[in-house]
């Protein structure tokens, strides 16, 4: 299945979470809402025909110096891949600078627990429902998120 | 009873904590375990990464893609080729570069080398933990050819940075093709030998036979890629699923394993290296002539003898080494089967000739994810074992 018609199928499941389609290289994003996250990464994980079993990356970017950007701070970023029919999907989801919450989906792929830590201790993300939510590659007593665009590379 | 006799009951609810590494020999590199063990069994296990954290990603935020190659080599320090060629391929998927085909079989070629060079590592160190000493000793006596053989091309025996955006930095001088023949001629015999050592030896088969086992479920949803999920019988392979470089030009099969322990994931490296060696020699066999760079003037770095007499191309080499130029906007995740596993770039460009966040998907930092529902319920021993059946290298897990 390519990767538009899994699109397509998100938005007939959940409609009114997806905000929209972005497409470079031949590889596709979906924007999502952030309330369902999980919902959403359940039905691509369970879905005979998606079977989106591995979860390849977990990241979060943070857009407050990008170009013309004027959404919400940060995007938490999930690249999937099925390794049953081998394809691709990534799944976009914008959190605020407020409160950079969103939920954990720990409980669907197992990995998502060490890339949600990373996300956490570098971009200050916090996963809801995460079982072990620590610092993982900075000490813990570490004072900032240093991929944050704010944060200096240098004088520390 | 005397006062010092403890019940067999009170010996085994004692839990004690240790506290394995940075600095150990066995953790390949600065890998630090927390283990609870009851007796000599462990009950939990708290991997805690990061002694090797140098900021990568963020550092990459200010270099341009260019400069960017050399910062990939010291990810996964032992097979520097591979990240090379997962980050220019990764930039080339962004900005829809054509790579020439001869530059596509010197990347394959090298690659598979530099696999080669991988498992031997692999292979010595994991034996020399668990015992079998001497293996050792061979693998490094023909990684040091393989070394040899990168000098040849490269001039560095390690960090490379031999693969550029558009291309290859130079052309394979014509004796290294001789050379390379030579070694894939002595190598399958080396092979054997290395594997007669172990296969079959009872102390090898006792602590590798049911160890560290995953499911096929479990491995490919704890994330595990590259030899260590093959061992569990996944057929996943990203020079197959998305064929990068030559690797859809080629013929290879993909070795796979059964039972998913310690034993398996041996058997598949072992089998890898003898594929490496046939998609090796179809290169040889097929390399064909051409450039080696691509010819889109945006991103071909102009060959030094051309800087040296042409004007445009000085200014254009001088552009391209200082700011590189514009690449387009848009967000690209691509993954290629590094000797550890996936090595994934995602990459968000603004525009510029910087990334605009670099995020590098470290097969090693998952695999140490994985380690503790690897370990749990064996005996302290065998996180030795484990350690080494995930084939891990910090400098890529901490980044």
């Amino acid at each position: 299945m390519d990767a538009d018609q899994i699109a397509k199928m998100i938005e007939e499941k959940f409609s009114g979470q997806v905000l929209g389609t972005v497409t470079h290289a031949g590889q596709v994003g979906v924007m999502l809402k952030s309330e369902m996250i999980r919902d959403v990464c359940r039905f691509l994980h369970d879905e005979p025909s998606i079977r989106m079993d591995h979860l390849a990356d977990l990241t979060a970017v943070d857009y407050s110096t990008y170009p013309g950007d004027t959404g919400p701070r940060f995007e938490v970023v999930y690249n999937m891949i099925s390794t049953v029919y081998g394809h691709r999907i990534r799944l976009k989801v914008r959190v605020s600078d407020d409160d950079p919450r969103i939920d954990t989906v720990t409980s669907i792929w197992q990995t998502a627990n060490w890339h949600e830590r990373e996300t956490y201790d570098l971009m200050g993300i916090v996963f809801n429902g995460h079982p072990d939510l620590r610092r993982i590659l900075l000490p813990e007593d570490w004072v900032g998120h240093p991929l944050r665009k704010e944060y200096p590379l240098k004088g520390y | 009873m005397s006062s010092t006799d403890a019940t067999e009951k009170e010996i085994v609810q004692k839990e004690m904590t240790l506290n394995m590494g940075p600095q150990h020999p066995a953790t390949h590199g600065v890998l630090r375990l927390v283990v609870d063990l009851q007796g000599e069994t462990v009950v939990g296990c708290d991997p805690r990464p990061g002694y090797l954290h140098r900021g990568i990603e963020k550092w990459m935020e200010s270099r341009t893609y260019h400069q960017i190659i050399p910062i990939t080599d010291r990810l996964e320090y032992i097979t520097c080729m591979n990240n090379n060629l997962g980050w220019v391929v990764a930039v080339e998927k962004l900005a829809g570069i054509i790579v020439p085909e001869r530059a596509q079989f010197i990347r394959t070629l090298m690659a598979e080398l530099t696999r080669l060079s991988g498992h031997l590592v692999w292979l010595g160190t994991h034996a020399l933990d668990i015992g079998a000493m001497t293996v050792c000793m061979y693998t490094l006596r023909e990684r040091e050819l393989l070394l040899d053989l990168a000098e040849i091309v490269t001039g560095a025996r390690q960090t490379v940075s031999y693969v550029r955006i558009g291309g290859v930095r130079n052309d394979v001088p014509r004796d290294f093709l001789d050379k390379c023949r030579e070694f894939t001629a002595l190598f399958p015999k080396k092979l054997e030998d290395y594997d007669t050592l172990i296969r079959q030896n009872r102390i090898w088969l006792k602590r590798t036979k049911g160890i560290g086992k995953f499911s096929a479920e479990d491995a490919v949803n704890y994330g595990l890629t590259g030899a260590t999920l093959r061992g569990s019988g996944v057929n996943y392979d990203l020079r197959k699923v998305e064929p990068y470089a030559a690797y859809d030009k080629v013929e290879f099969d993909v070795p796979l394993g059964r039972e998913g322990d310690v034993y398996d994931r041996y058997i598949v490296r072992i089998n890898e290296m003898r594929q490496s060696v046939r998609i090796i020699n179809q290169c040889l066999d097929m390399l064909p002539a051409g450039p080696i760079m691509t010819d889109d003037p945006r991103y071909a770095v102009p060959d030094k003898a051309t800087v040296m007499t042409n004007m445009e191309a000085l200014a254009h080499q001088f552009v391209l080494m200082s700011k590189w130029v514009n690449m387009p906007k848009g967000e690209v995740y691509v993954a290629t089967e590094a000797p550890k596993g996936e090595l994934g770039f995602f990459i968000v460009s603004d525009g510029s000739g910087r990334p605009y966040r670099v995020k590098i998907r470290a097969p090693s930092f998952v695999h140490v994810g994985a380690l503790p529902k690897m370990v749990t319920g064996h005996m302290v021993a065998d996180v030795i074992a484990c350690i080494g059946t995930i084939d891990i290298v910090l400098g890529e897990c901490d980044r």
